[in-house]
Protein backbone atom coordinates (compact mmCIF):
# COMPACT_ATOMS: atom_id res chain seq x y z
CA UNK A 1 0.00 0.00 0.00
CA UNK A 2 2.94 2.83 1.19
CA UNK A 3 5.01 1.53 -1.89
CA UNK A 4 1.91 1.96 -4.34
CA UNK A 5 1.40 5.65 -3.01
CA UNK A 6 5.49 5.99 -3.30
CA UNK A 7 5.45 4.37 -6.71
CA UNK A 8 2.08 6.68 -7.52
CA UNK A 9 3.48 9.90 -6.59
CA UNK A 10 6.51 9.47 -8.89
CA UNK A 11 4.84 8.64 -11.86
CA UNK A 12 1.87 10.83 -11.16
CA UNK A 13 3.44 14.13 -13.64
CA UNK A 14 3.31 12.07 -16.68
CA UNK A 15 0.07 10.42 -15.91
CA UNK A 16 -1.44 14.27 -15.57
CA UNK A 17 0.24 15.16 -19.05
CA UNK A 18 -1.31 12.17 -20.22
CA UNK A 19 -5.17 13.27 -18.57
CA UNK A 20 -4.32 16.59 -19.98
CA UNK A 21 -3.88 15.17 -23.91
CA UNK A 22 -7.45 13.04 -22.79
CA UNK A 23 -9.35 15.75 -21.88
CA UNK A 24 -8.11 17.62 -24.99
CA UNK A 25 -8.65 14.88 -27.26
CA UNK A 26 -12.21 14.61 -25.75
CA UNK A 27 -13.00 18.45 -25.95
CA UNK A 28 -12.58 17.96 -29.57
CA UNK A 29 -13.94 14.57 -30.78
CA UNK A 30 -17.32 16.15 -27.72
CA UNK A 31 -17.36 19.16 -30.17
CA UNK A 32 -16.71 18.05 -33.44
CA UNK A 33 -19.63 14.90 -32.59
CA UNK A 34 -22.24 17.75 -31.41
CA UNK A 35 -21.62 19.74 -34.73
CA UNK A 36 -22.13 16.86 -37.24
CA UNK A 37 -24.61 14.78 -35.06
CA UNK A 38 -26.92 17.69 -35.18
CA UNK A 39 -26.32 18.27 -39.05
CA UNK A 40 -26.80 14.45 -39.61
CA UNK A 41 -29.65 14.39 -37.13
CA UNK A 42 -31.45 17.73 -38.96
CA UNK A 43 -30.94 15.71 -42.72
CA UNK A 44 -32.14 12.47 -41.26
CA UNK A 45 -35.32 14.15 -40.61
CA UNK A 46 -35.71 17.08 -43.16
CA UNK A 47 -33.72 16.05 -46.24
CA UNK A 48 -34.77 15.05 -49.64
CA UNK A 49 -34.87 11.38 -50.51
CA UNK A 50 -31.64 10.61 -52.02
CA UNK A 51 -29.73 12.79 -48.92
CA UNK A 52 -32.13 10.71 -46.62
CA UNK A 53 -30.95 7.17 -47.58
CA UNK A 54 -27.53 8.58 -48.16
CA UNK A 55 -27.38 9.83 -44.30
CA UNK A 56 -29.22 6.57 -43.07
CA UNK A 57 -26.83 4.50 -45.01
CA UNK A 58 -23.53 6.63 -42.93
CA UNK A 59 -25.34 6.60 -39.73
CA UNK A 60 -26.06 3.01 -39.92
CA UNK A 61 -23.11 1.42 -41.07
CA UNK A 62 -20.94 3.48 -38.62
CA UNK A 63 -23.02 2.25 -35.40
CA UNK A 64 -22.91 -1.17 -36.85
CA UNK A 65 -19.06 -0.93 -36.66
CA UNK A 66 -16.68 -0.96 -33.46
CA UNK A 67 -15.10 2.05 -33.07
CA UNK A 68 -11.40 0.85 -32.96
CA UNK A 69 -12.18 -0.27 -36.53
CA UNK A 70 -12.77 3.10 -37.77
CA UNK A 71 -9.52 4.53 -35.77
CA UNK A 72 -7.29 1.61 -36.86
CA UNK A 73 -8.97 2.14 -40.65
CA UNK A 74 -8.28 5.97 -40.49
CA UNK A 75 -4.89 5.46 -39.20
CA UNK A 76 -3.77 2.43 -40.86
CA UNK A 77 -5.55 1.93 -43.42
CA UNK A 78 -5.73 5.80 -45.26
CA UNK A 79 -1.78 5.76 -44.12
CA UNK A 80 -1.34 2.64 -46.50
CA UNK A 81 -2.78 4.78 -49.37
CA UNK A 82 -0.68 7.84 -48.57
CA UNK A 83 -2.55 9.82 -46.57
CA UNK A 84 -0.14 9.83 -43.52
CA UNK A 85 -2.03 11.45 -40.49
CA UNK A 86 -0.25 12.15 -37.44
CA UNK A 87 -2.18 9.25 -34.45
CA UNK A 88 -3.57 12.65 -32.57
CA UNK A 89 -5.44 13.92 -35.74
CA UNK A 90 -6.22 10.30 -36.91
CA UNK A 91 -7.64 9.59 -32.97
CA UNK A 92 -9.60 13.10 -32.89
CA UNK A 93 -11.23 12.23 -36.51
CA UNK A 94 -12.03 8.48 -35.88
CA UNK A 95 -13.66 9.38 -32.26
CA UNK A 96 -15.38 12.48 -33.92
CA UNK A 97 -16.72 10.62 -36.47
CA UNK A 98 -18.33 8.06 -34.62
CA UNK A 99 -19.42 9.74 -31.47
CA UNK A 100 -20.73 12.02 -34.26
CA UNK A 101 -23.19 8.93 -35.34
CA UNK A 102 -24.69 8.54 -32.19
CA UNK A 103 -25.41 12.42 -31.51
CA UNK A 104 -27.14 11.97 -34.56
CA UNK A 105 -29.28 9.57 -33.52
CA UNK A 106 -30.19 11.63 -30.19
CA UNK A 107 -30.47 14.96 -32.25
CA UNK A 108 -33.19 12.98 -34.55
CA UNK A 109 -35.20 11.37 -31.98
CA UNK A 110 -35.56 14.75 -30.01
CA UNK A 111 -36.30 16.56 -33.00
CA UNK A 112 -39.33 14.24 -34.19
CA UNK A 113 -40.44 14.24 -30.55
CA UNK A 114 -41.22 18.04 -31.68
CA UNK A 115 -44.82 18.40 -32.82
CA UNK A 116 -45.18 19.01 -36.53
CA UNK A 117 -47.59 21.61 -35.41
CA UNK A 118 -44.71 23.91 -35.13
CA UNK A 119 -43.24 23.48 -38.36
CA UNK A 120 -46.38 23.73 -39.66
CA UNK A 121 -47.35 26.82 -37.50
CA UNK A 122 -43.54 28.54 -38.51
CA UNK A 123 -44.22 27.67 -42.61
CA UNK A 124 -47.43 29.80 -41.77
CA UNK A 125 -45.74 32.98 -40.62
CA UNK A 126 -43.62 32.78 -43.70
CA UNK A 127 -40.46 31.03 -42.49
CA UNK A 128 -38.47 29.47 -44.82
CA UNK A 129 -37.87 25.98 -44.10
CA UNK A 130 -34.07 26.68 -43.02
CA UNK A 131 -35.28 29.37 -41.01
CA UNK A 132 -37.79 27.50 -39.36
CA UNK A 133 -35.68 24.71 -38.63
CA UNK A 134 -32.79 27.32 -36.85
CA UNK A 135 -35.30 29.27 -35.19
CA UNK A 136 -38.26 27.25 -33.74
CA UNK A 137 -37.15 23.72 -33.92
CA UNK A 138 -33.79 23.47 -33.17
CA UNK A 139 -34.14 25.36 -29.46
CA UNK A 140 -36.57 22.62 -28.98
CA UNK A 141 -34.92 20.21 -29.62
CA UNK A 142 -31.46 21.41 -27.87
CA UNK A 143 -32.98 21.34 -25.01
CA UNK A 144 -34.67 17.60 -25.21
CA UNK A 145 -31.25 16.10 -26.41
CA UNK A 146 -29.27 17.08 -23.41
CA UNK A 147 -30.29 14.48 -21.15
CA UNK A 148 -29.40 11.68 -23.52
CA UNK A 149 -26.70 13.67 -25.39
CA UNK A 150 -24.80 13.98 -21.93
CA UNK A 151 -24.82 10.12 -21.64
CA UNK A 152 -22.95 10.08 -25.08
CA UNK A 153 -20.25 13.00 -24.17
CA UNK A 154 -19.94 10.70 -20.88
CA UNK A 155 -19.07 7.49 -22.79
CA UNK A 156 -17.17 8.86 -25.17
CA UNK A 157 -15.11 10.83 -22.75
CA UNK A 158 -14.41 7.16 -21.48
CA UNK A 159 -13.92 6.12 -25.28
CA UNK A 160 -10.83 8.34 -25.76
CA UNK A 161 -8.60 5.61 -24.48
CA UNK A 162 -8.67 3.40 -27.68
CA UNK A 163 -6.45 6.58 -28.95
CA UNK A 164 -3.64 4.68 -26.98
CA UNK A 165 -4.23 1.83 -29.41
CA UNK A 166 -2.08 4.01 -32.24
CA UNK A 167 0.37 6.00 -29.52
CA UNK A 168 -1.71 8.83 -28.83
CA UNK A 169 0.45 9.78 -25.34
CA UNK A 170 -3.06 9.77 -23.39
CA UNK A 171 -3.79 8.90 -20.12
CA UNK A 172 -4.20 5.18 -20.55
CA UNK A 173 -1.01 5.10 -22.95
CA UNK A 174 1.19 6.87 -20.10
CA UNK A 175 0.09 4.20 -17.63
CA UNK A 176 1.25 1.52 -20.30
CA UNK A 177 4.77 3.41 -20.99
CA UNK A 178 5.26 3.85 -17.06
CA UNK A 179 4.21 0.51 -16.35
CA UNK A 180 6.30 -0.90 -18.78
CA UNK A 181 9.63 1.48 -17.20
CA UNK A 182 9.11 0.24 -14.09
CA UNK A 183 7.80 -3.67 -14.65
CA UNK A 184 4.90 -2.14 -12.57
CA UNK A 185 1.62 -2.47 -15.02
CA UNK A 186 -1.08 -3.28 -12.10
CA UNK A 187 -0.19 -0.19 -10.50
CA UNK A 188 0.01 2.21 -13.23
CA UNK A 189 -3.35 1.09 -14.34
CA UNK A 190 -4.50 1.06 -10.62
CA UNK A 191 -3.73 5.07 -10.96
CA UNK A 192 -5.09 5.60 -14.21
CA UNK A 193 -8.20 4.09 -13.38
CA UNK A 194 -8.89 6.51 -10.65
CA UNK A 195 -7.88 9.38 -12.38
CA UNK A 196 -10.43 8.11 -15.06
CA UNK A 197 -12.99 8.19 -12.17
CA UNK A 198 -11.84 11.34 -10.91
CA UNK A 199 -12.78 13.12 -14.30
CA UNK A 200 -15.62 10.88 -15.45
CA UNK A 201 -17.39 11.79 -12.71
CA UNK A 202 -16.96 15.35 -12.95
CA UNK A 203 -17.39 15.51 -16.50
CA UNK A 204 -20.69 13.90 -15.22
CA UNK A 205 -21.46 16.48 -12.18
CA UNK A 206 -21.11 19.48 -15.04
CA UNK A 207 -23.52 17.61 -17.47
CA UNK A 208 -26.10 17.25 -14.33
CA UNK A 209 -25.36 20.81 -13.65
CA UNK A 210 -26.18 21.96 -17.17
CA UNK A 211 -29.37 19.75 -17.87
CA UNK A 212 -30.41 21.32 -14.16
CA UNK A 213 -29.89 24.88 -15.79
CA UNK A 214 -31.74 24.52 -18.99
CA UNK A 215 -34.85 22.34 -17.50
CA UNK A 216 -38.06 23.85 -18.47
CA UNK A 217 -40.68 21.94 -16.34
CA UNK A 218 -43.08 20.08 -18.66
CA UNK A 219 -41.20 19.95 -21.55
CA UNK A 220 -39.22 16.77 -21.70
CA UNK A 221 -38.56 13.79 -24.52
CA UNK A 222 -41.94 11.85 -25.49
CA UNK A 223 -41.35 8.04 -24.36
CA UNK B 1 -8.99 -8.10 -58.28
CA UNK B 2 -6.31 -9.32 -56.29
CA UNK B 3 -7.92 -8.31 -53.49
CA UNK B 4 -11.09 -10.28 -53.35
CA UNK B 5 -9.13 -13.14 -54.11
CA UNK B 6 -7.02 -12.50 -50.77
CA UNK B 7 -10.24 -11.94 -48.14
CA UNK B 8 -12.08 -15.28 -50.15
CA UNK B 9 -8.59 -17.15 -49.41
CA UNK B 10 -8.81 -15.96 -45.90
CA UNK B 11 -12.50 -16.23 -45.29
CA UNK B 12 -11.74 -19.32 -42.89
CA UNK B 13 -9.51 -16.94 -40.62
CA UNK B 14 -12.20 -14.33 -40.20
CA UNK B 15 -14.19 -17.23 -39.15
CA UNK B 16 -12.30 -18.64 -36.56
CA UNK B 17 -12.00 -14.95 -35.06
CA UNK B 18 -15.73 -14.17 -35.21
CA UNK B 19 -16.15 -17.24 -33.07
CA UNK B 20 -13.55 -15.95 -30.61
CA UNK B 21 -15.52 -12.05 -30.44
CA UNK B 22 -18.87 -14.65 -30.19
CA UNK B 23 -17.72 -16.77 -27.54
CA UNK B 24 -15.99 -13.80 -25.66
CA UNK B 25 -19.44 -11.65 -26.20
CA UNK B 26 -21.18 -14.45 -24.71
CA UNK B 27 -19.18 -15.04 -21.73
CA UNK B 28 -19.63 -11.08 -20.96
CA UNK B 29 -23.06 -11.28 -21.72
CA UNK B 30 -23.59 -13.28 -19.46
CA UNK B 31 -21.43 -12.50 -16.56
CA UNK B 32 -22.98 -8.88 -16.84
CA UNK B 33 -26.72 -10.14 -16.71
CA UNK B 34 -25.89 -12.19 -13.86
CA UNK B 35 -23.81 -9.34 -12.02
CA UNK B 36 -25.83 -6.77 -13.53
CA UNK B 37 -29.40 -8.21 -11.69
CA UNK B 38 -27.79 -8.70 -8.65
CA UNK B 39 -27.14 -4.67 -8.59
CA UNK B 40 -30.41 -4.31 -9.50
CA UNK B 41 -32.17 -6.19 -7.27
CA UNK B 42 -29.77 -5.36 -4.14
CA UNK B 43 -30.39 -1.19 -5.30
CA UNK B 44 -34.08 -1.65 -5.35
CA UNK B 45 -34.78 -4.33 -2.64
CA UNK B 46 -31.92 -4.30 -0.42
CA UNK B 47 -31.62 -2.56 2.95
CA UNK B 48 -29.84 0.80 3.35
CA UNK B 49 -26.09 -0.76 3.76
CA UNK B 50 -26.43 -3.66 0.96
CA UNK B 51 -28.23 -0.40 -1.23
CA UNK B 52 -24.99 2.16 -0.87
CA UNK B 53 -22.59 -0.98 -1.58
CA UNK B 54 -24.72 -1.86 -4.83
CA UNK B 55 -24.63 2.06 -6.08
CA UNK B 56 -21.04 2.37 -5.18
CA UNK B 57 -19.77 -0.53 -7.12
CA UNK B 58 -22.13 0.19 -10.38
CA UNK B 59 -21.04 3.60 -10.70
CA UNK B 60 -17.18 2.65 -10.54
CA UNK B 61 -17.76 0.16 -12.55
CA UNK B 62 -19.73 2.62 -15.01
CA UNK B 63 -16.95 5.16 -14.46
CA UNK B 64 -13.89 3.02 -15.78
CA UNK B 65 -12.97 3.43 -19.35
CA UNK B 66 -13.44 -0.92 -20.78
CA UNK B 67 -9.61 -0.73 -21.51
CA UNK B 68 -8.33 0.09 -18.61
CA UNK B 69 -10.39 -2.31 -16.38
CA UNK B 70 -8.91 -4.74 -19.48
CA UNK B 71 -5.49 -3.91 -18.81
CA UNK B 72 -6.48 -4.00 -14.61
CA UNK B 73 -7.70 -7.73 -14.93
CA UNK B 74 -4.84 -8.75 -17.37
CA UNK B 75 -2.19 -7.44 -15.17
CA UNK B 76 -3.71 -8.98 -11.89
CA UNK B 77 -0.96 -10.51 -9.98
CA UNK B 78 -2.22 -14.26 -11.28
CA UNK B 79 -1.84 -15.76 -14.55
CA UNK B 80 -5.45 -15.41 -16.53
CA UNK B 81 -5.73 -16.15 -19.62
CA UNK B 82 -6.43 -13.06 -22.54
CA UNK B 83 -9.74 -14.63 -23.19
CA UNK B 84 -10.87 -15.09 -19.41
CA UNK B 85 -9.55 -11.44 -18.80
CA UNK B 86 -11.64 -10.21 -21.83
CA UNK B 87 -15.05 -11.81 -20.00
CA UNK B 88 -13.96 -10.51 -16.61
CA UNK B 89 -13.28 -7.34 -17.60
CA UNK B 90 -15.88 -6.44 -20.06
CA UNK B 91 -18.68 -8.39 -18.21
CA UNK B 92 -18.20 -6.10 -15.26
CA UNK B 93 -18.21 -2.84 -17.21
CA UNK B 94 -21.53 -4.20 -19.29
CA UNK B 95 -23.00 -5.30 -15.62
CA UNK B 96 -23.06 -1.39 -14.54
CA UNK B 97 -24.82 -0.87 -17.70
CA UNK B 98 -27.47 -3.95 -17.47
CA UNK B 99 -28.12 -2.76 -13.92
CA UNK B 100 -29.80 0.41 -14.78
CA UNK B 101 -31.52 -1.09 -17.31
CA UNK B 102 -33.08 -3.82 -14.92
CA UNK B 103 -33.62 -1.29 -12.80
CA UNK B 104 -35.89 0.35 -15.16
CA UNK B 105 -37.84 -2.77 -15.82
CA UNK B 106 -38.15 -3.53 -12.44
CA UNK B 107 -39.25 -0.28 -11.41
CA UNK B 108 -41.83 -0.37 -14.26
CA UNK B 109 -43.24 -3.40 -12.99
CA UNK B 110 -46.77 -2.09 -11.91
CA UNK B 111 -46.38 -1.70 -8.22
CA UNK B 112 -50.00 -3.31 -7.78
CA UNK B 113 -48.39 -6.52 -9.07
CA UNK B 114 -46.11 -6.59 -5.90
CA UNK B 115 -48.95 -5.83 -3.58
CA UNK B 116 -50.80 -8.29 -4.68
CA UNK B 117 -48.19 -10.89 -3.99
CA UNK B 118 -47.76 -9.46 -0.88
CA UNK B 119 -51.50 -9.84 -0.24
CA UNK B 120 -50.88 -13.38 -1.37
CA UNK B 121 -48.64 -14.14 0.84
CA UNK B 122 -45.71 -14.76 -1.00
CA UNK B 123 -42.09 -13.91 0.65
CA UNK B 124 -39.67 -11.59 -0.87
CA UNK B 125 -37.78 -13.81 -3.01
CA UNK B 126 -40.67 -15.93 -4.05
CA UNK B 127 -41.85 -12.16 -5.09
CA UNK B 128 -38.83 -11.00 -7.29
CA UNK B 129 -38.69 -14.28 -8.17
CA UNK B 130 -42.00 -15.59 -9.73
CA UNK B 131 -43.90 -11.76 -10.09
CA UNK B 132 -41.46 -9.43 -10.82
CA UNK B 133 -38.14 -11.27 -12.81
CA UNK B 134 -41.02 -12.71 -15.48
CA UNK B 135 -42.37 -9.50 -16.45
CA UNK B 136 -39.13 -7.82 -16.05
CA UNK B 137 -37.53 -9.65 -18.81
CA UNK B 138 -39.93 -8.59 -21.20
CA UNK B 139 -39.56 -4.77 -20.86
CA UNK B 140 -35.80 -5.03 -20.50
CA UNK B 141 -35.55 -7.14 -23.91
CA UNK B 142 -35.29 -3.90 -25.97
CA UNK B 143 -33.00 -1.54 -24.02
CA UNK B 144 -30.87 -4.93 -23.59
CA UNK B 145 -30.47 -5.10 -27.66
CA UNK B 146 -28.66 -1.81 -27.65
CA UNK B 147 -26.28 -3.46 -24.90
CA UNK B 148 -26.17 -6.52 -26.65
CA UNK B 149 -25.12 -4.99 -30.44
CA UNK B 150 -22.54 -1.95 -28.20
CA UNK B 151 -21.05 -5.13 -26.54
CA UNK B 152 -20.52 -6.45 -29.62
CA UNK B 153 -18.37 -3.93 -30.88
CA UNK B 154 -16.62 -3.65 -27.55
CA UNK B 155 -15.57 -7.09 -27.94
CA UNK B 156 -13.02 -5.78 -30.40
CA UNK B 157 -11.11 -4.25 -27.64
CA UNK B 158 -9.95 -7.52 -26.09
CA UNK B 159 -7.71 -7.38 -29.41
CA UNK B 160 -5.38 -4.79 -27.27
CA UNK B 161 -4.62 -7.93 -24.36
CA UNK B 162 -4.12 -10.48 -27.58
CA UNK B 163 -7.22 -11.90 -27.54
CA UNK B 164 -7.41 -13.39 -31.20
CA UNK B 165 -10.63 -11.94 -32.21
CA UNK B 166 -11.33 -10.63 -35.89
CA UNK B 167 -9.39 -7.55 -35.07
CA UNK B 168 -6.26 -9.70 -34.53
CA UNK B 169 -6.79 -12.08 -37.39
CA UNK B 170 -7.77 -8.44 -39.92
CA UNK B 171 -3.81 -7.33 -38.58
CA UNK B 172 -2.53 -11.60 -39.51
CA UNK B 173 -3.71 -10.74 -42.75
CA UNK B 174 -2.88 -7.84 -43.34
CA UNK B 175 0.91 -8.53 -41.93
CA UNK B 176 1.07 -11.49 -44.14
CA UNK B 177 -0.40 -10.52 -47.45
CA UNK B 178 1.91 -7.18 -47.48
CA UNK B 179 -0.83 -4.24 -47.35
CA UNK B 180 -4.59 -4.27 -48.58
CA UNK B 181 -5.16 -2.74 -45.07
CA UNK B 182 -8.04 -0.26 -46.22
CA UNK B 183 -9.59 -3.32 -47.71
CA UNK B 184 -9.04 -5.30 -44.78
CA UNK B 185 -10.56 -3.41 -42.60
CA UNK B 186 -13.36 -2.15 -44.53
CA UNK B 187 -14.07 -6.22 -44.83
CA UNK B 188 -14.41 -6.06 -41.13
CA UNK B 189 -16.53 -3.41 -41.22
CA UNK B 190 -19.06 -5.22 -43.21
CA UNK B 191 -18.66 -8.35 -40.81
CA UNK B 192 -19.02 -6.43 -37.89
CA UNK B 193 -22.01 -4.53 -39.51
CA UNK B 194 -23.49 -7.92 -40.28
CA UNK B 195 -23.10 -9.72 -37.32
CA UNK B 196 -25.02 -6.54 -35.44
CA UNK B 197 -28.10 -6.47 -37.70
CA UNK B 198 -28.42 -10.61 -37.38
CA UNK B 199 -28.26 -10.02 -33.61
CA UNK B 200 -30.88 -7.29 -33.25
CA UNK B 201 -32.98 -8.37 -35.79
CA UNK B 202 -32.70 -12.32 -33.65
CA UNK B 203 -33.56 -9.65 -30.60
CA UNK B 204 -36.91 -7.78 -32.37
CA UNK B 205 -38.16 -11.13 -33.44
CA UNK B 206 -37.73 -12.60 -29.38
CA UNK B 207 -39.43 -8.99 -28.30
CA UNK B 208 -42.00 -9.30 -30.59
CA UNK B 209 -42.92 -12.87 -29.56
CA UNK B 210 -42.99 -12.76 -26.25
CA UNK B 211 -44.86 -9.16 -26.18
CA UNK B 212 -48.28 -9.65 -23.92
CA UNK B 213 -50.73 -6.73 -24.92
CA UNK B 214 -51.42 -4.11 -22.15
CA UNK B 215 -47.79 -4.75 -20.46
CA UNK B 216 -45.80 -2.38 -22.00
CA UNK B 217 -43.60 0.28 -20.25
CA UNK B 218 -45.24 2.80 -18.78
CA UNK B 219 -44.24 6.07 -19.17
Amino acid sequence: MISFFHYAIEILPDMLSGAWVTIQLAVVCITVGILFGMVLGVARVYSSKYIYWIVTGYVEFLRGTPCLLQLFFIYYGLGDMGLLLKPVIAAGIALGINTSVYQAEYFRGAIQSIKPGQMTAARAMGLSKWKAIRYVILPQALRLVIPSSSNEIIYMFKYTSVAFAVGVPELLAQAEINGAMNFRYFESYLLAAIIYIIMVFTVAKIMAIIEKKVYVPGLQLMQ
Amino acid sequence: MEIIRILISELPQFAKGTLVALEVLAGLLFLGLVLGLAIALAEIFGNTVVKFFATTVRKFLWAIPQLVLLFLVFYLPFDLNPVLAAIIALGLCSSAFQSQIFRGAILSVQSGQIEAAKAMGLSKPKIIFYIVIPQMIRLSIGPWTNEFSSELKDTSLAYVVGVVEIMRQAKYIIAYTFGNTAAVYLFVGVLYFILTRIGTYFFYRLEERLWVPGFEKRS
